[in-house]
């Protein structure tokens, strides 16, 4: 089990949608950089995003050559009769010197870890491993290293968690806050017919549609179900399902019945969530710009430079990159949001 | 592939009935539905579990006295150090199966025989495989996995000796949070609740800004609106090797529900008689069967060609 | 060096006065130039190459008209009431869209705020913005040396149009 020693340096994992993003986090600081193949191998499968295997590969070599490692998210569950997919994006990570691979489904794990015993595993949020017991289980089942963390608790129990747990912990710290457990919601499937789990989409674009009312107000849907509707320069969002504004019997109005649209910052925390244990400082993003990487970026590895030289961190100001223009510590501050 | 012996199953309560209609719901299920197997057991939020303690070892106890088989499911989703109490304890429990529901609870039970829910992920044969080794009997499959998996699914369990379950009837597991959506919609937070829940015997729905139903909430569970019905299916899913069909309780005649599925399964009646049978509880919602089908999974399709 | 003597807005102002006709062969040009050197803009548009584009700066006369197709890039601008109908359109200020091609702008943070607008096929128009979010220093940078004797002027203007938001849009 981890033992509590003084804050180690935390490690920046940053992602990439392209190889230009990623040459962007590398520039901007990141220690590692995440990224997707081109296809539903990951949680990120969008149209005209992600890397080929010959760009990986020339990916890798870039990231290495300046002290920075490429972890490759293989993070989404095989429907049965499609495996042989997620079998070679693992070769293919393998033949491309990636130095972890992100998982999530426990097929996919255990072939990782029978066929590559050398190849690091860290377990993807969308595995939903949210207890000690469950971290352990992936850890002495599989060799797992790391564990990214659901983003459903808080500081304290995270704490907790790292004394009971045999690997890392990488904590989300900014970005797209989901509210629904990783790797457990057919929301979309449930609307468009195209599966998080199975696809590696969220709301997937080409069922996204937003129509502008005679009165400026803008109305999103997804498939045939009506997510939100903005007033005319209200601050909008994208329209993923556990993000809409709906009506129910014991509201007087519609309301978020998940949750606004709103993103996580936890700048404020850094200090804290190392004290509790977190060696991995994670940024969500792979569907954004390299501008988004490059400031994002930039900001926290000012950040952790400043707190690990025992400074008072400067944190930029990064609202105006935030769904719906706000943005919330969600479930790490207090059990209130609950 | 030759057809396997057919069990109806009732699944676990996702709802948060007073303790009395909670215990005389599962009396009647024992005295009169010709299920086989009955699913007890909080799975959706560590508060309520206490609220049926009282009751619940008579309730099983009625259950076995009328031959049916007695499952002990755990919680979706374990965080809290309640919830990790809860899930510890019915994985310790003796003399019956458990349902793992999440990871911790495979963790306690790896290693003797143990039954894997749906809200478990497991999609393909090497999760399939990788679990049978560790004891896993049978297995209730994900709420969104198209027909061709279930399929593949069938044939690898045969091969390890484990049976494949999949719900047939009722409101599907969509999504599961840490936040309390029944404890919001009141404003209140998980913590101070109240038990709002309960107001709601089959979930709080939820409609579109344009007035459409689209989701119900139920805690921290998100349920879809249609009700799940398969009886169309169940024929090809037989033929397919899938043994065991489970049915989610809700507020309706379940009784009623599961002698149309007992019927069906024999053969006594046509699916499209189940489906007349079905209609005639007046749920005032509709049927969906889209995820089978591969399609959005409100969706309702009329199979033509009746197996 | 542009930007302290000269108006603001001014080049903007002027392009509200550009006549379309000579629009044309600069926007081939830009069309030509991007498909020679970054031909696996393609590749990640896949089937979305082959649709079209509508760009429209709302503060100008004209909007602009993009259809990739790797066989035949074509960009071209027409007033207005006259472009054809797209599979897609993107709409926001001229300076918006041009920080966005530019790289500098975040397209979600700017979608979030409301200043930019997308209807019709939104996978396409995703599908756009992360293809052409793949070309390093951006779009911009990259065909500014296809002007040949004229190319000082043309990174002379886009210096310009850069400075007119001064530091990047979410650093206000």
């Amino acid at each position: 089990m981890n033992d509590d020693t003084v804050p180690q340096r935390p490690e920046l994992v940053c992602p990439a949608g392209t190889p230009a993003s990623l040459r962007t986090a590398v520039d901007a600081g990141a220690d590692a950089v995440y990224c997707g193949l081109q296809n539903e191998t990951n949680a990120r499968n969008f149209p005209g995003l992600n890397f080929s295997p010959v760009e990986l590969q020339k990916s890798v070599a870039y990231a290495h050559a300046r002290g920075a490692k490429v972890l490759l998210a293989v993070n989404t569950f095989p429907p049965a009769g499609k495996f042989q997919l997620w079998k070679d994006a693992i070769d293919v990570a393998v033949a491309c010197a990636v130095d972890a691979i992100i998982v999530a489904d426990m097929g996919v794990a255990a072939y990782a870890s029978r066929n590559f015993p050398q190849l690091r595993l860290h377990l993807s949020v969308q595995a939903g491993a949210s207890s000690p017991e469950a971290i352990r289980f992936h850890c002495e089942e599989f060799g797992v290293r790391r564990v990214v963390l659901p983003r459903i608790l808080t500081v304290a129990e995270i704490a907790d968690i790292h004394r009971q747990i045999p690997c890392e912990i990488e904590a989300f710290v900014f970005g797209n806050i989901g509210m629904m457990a990783e790797g457990r919601c057919s929301l979309t499937n449930y609307v468009t017919g195209i599966s998080t789990n199975m696809d590696g989409v969220c709301s997937p674009a080409a069922d996204v549609r937003f129509e502008e009312e005679a009165d400026g107000a803008l109305t999103s849907r997804l498939g045939p179900f009506v997510i939100d509707r903005y007033a005319c320069g209200e601050s909008g969002g994208y329209p993923t399902i556990c993000k809409g504004r709906y009506a129910c019997s014991a509201q007087a109005e519609p309301y978020y019945a998940f949750e606004e649209p709103r993103s996580l910052n936890l700048s404020a925390l850094l200090p804290e969530l190392m004290r509790a244990g977190v060696t991995a400082l994670k940024i969500e993003g792979r569907q954004r710009s390299r501008a988004y990487v490059k400031e994002v970026v930039g900001a926290f590895r000012r950040a952790v430079d400043d707190i690990m030289a025992g400074r008072e961190a400067a944190l930029a100001n990064l609202i105006a990159l935030t769904e719906g223009h706000k943005e919330t510590q969600g479930a790490f501050r207090s059990k209130s949001w609950r | 592939m030759s057809e396997a012996r057919t069990e109806l199953t009732l699944g676990p309560n996702p709802f948060n009935w007073s303790p009395e209609r909670w215990r005389d719901f599962y009396f009647r299920i024992a005295d009169e539905a010709p299920v086989a197997t009955v699913y007890l057991g909080e799975t959706v939020c560590s508060k309520r579990a206490p609220l049926f303690e009282e009751h619940y070892e008579a309730v099983a106890e009625r259950l076995r006295g009328a031959g049916k088989t007695v499952v002990h499911s755990t919680l979706g989703e374990t965080a809290s150090q309640v919830d990790r109490r809860l899930v510890n304890d019915v994985c310790q429990r003796v003399g019956d199966l458990v349902e793992a529901n999440d990871v911790s609870a495979i963790w306690h039970l790896r290693g003797r025989p143990h039954c894997i829910g749906p809200l478990i992920n497991v999609y393909n044969e090497e999760t399939l495989r990788f679990l049978a080794a560790r004891g896993a009997r049978n297995v209730c499959l994900p709420a969104e996995l198209p027909f061709a998996a279930v399929s593949v699914l069938c044939g690898t369990a045969a091969a390890e000796g484990v049976t494949i379950e999949l719900q047939v009837f009722g409101r599907q597991s969509l999504a599961l949070s840490a936040r309390c959506y029944h404890a919001r919609a009141h404003d209140r937070t998980k913590d101070t609740c109240r038990f709002v829940c309960e107001e709601n015997a089959d979930g709080l729905p939820l409609t579109t800004l344009d007035g459409q139903p689209f989701l119900v909430v139920n805690g921290i569970q998100t349920l879809s609106y249609e009700y799940l019905n398969l009886a169309q299916e169940v024929p090809a899913l037989k033929t397919a090797g899938v043994s065991r069909y489970r049915l989610s309780p809700h507020s309706c005649d379940m009784v009623e529900v599961a002698s149309t599925f007992r019927d069906l399964l024999d053969g006594e009646i046509a699916p499209s008689e189940a489906l007349s049978r079905l209609q005639t509880l007046e749920l005032g919602t509709p049927f969906a069967n889209g995820f089978l089908h591969g399609q959005p999974g409100y969706r309702w399709t009329t199979i033509k060609n009746l197996i | 060096m542009l930007a302290p003597i000269v108006d603001r807005f001014s080049l903007v102002s002027l392009l509200r006065f550009f006549p379309v006709p000579l629009l044309q062969p600069i926007l081939s040009l830009i069309g030509t130039q991007v498909a020679r050197n970054e031909p696996d803009i393609f590749l990640r548009l896949g089937p979305h190459a082959q649709k079209t584009f509508v760009i429209d700066p709302s503060d100008l006369p004209f909007v602009l008209v993009l259809r990739p197709r790797p066989e035949a890039p074509e960009l071209s601008a027409f007033r207005r009431a006259d472009a054809p109908r797209g599979h897609a359109c993107i709409s926001g200020t001229f300076l918006n869209l041009f920080r966005l091609i530019d790289g500098s702008l975040d397209g979600d943070a700017l979608f979030f705020s409301r200043e930019l607008r997308v209807t019709g096929d939104t996978e396409a128009v995703v599908a756009l913005r992360n293809s052409l979010d793949d070309i390093d220093g951006g779009l911009v940078q990259a065909v500014t040396g296809a002007f040949g004797p004229l190319s000082p002027v043309a990174a002379m203007t886009v210096s310009h149009f850069r400075s007119l938001g001064g530091r990047s849009h979410h650093e206000r």
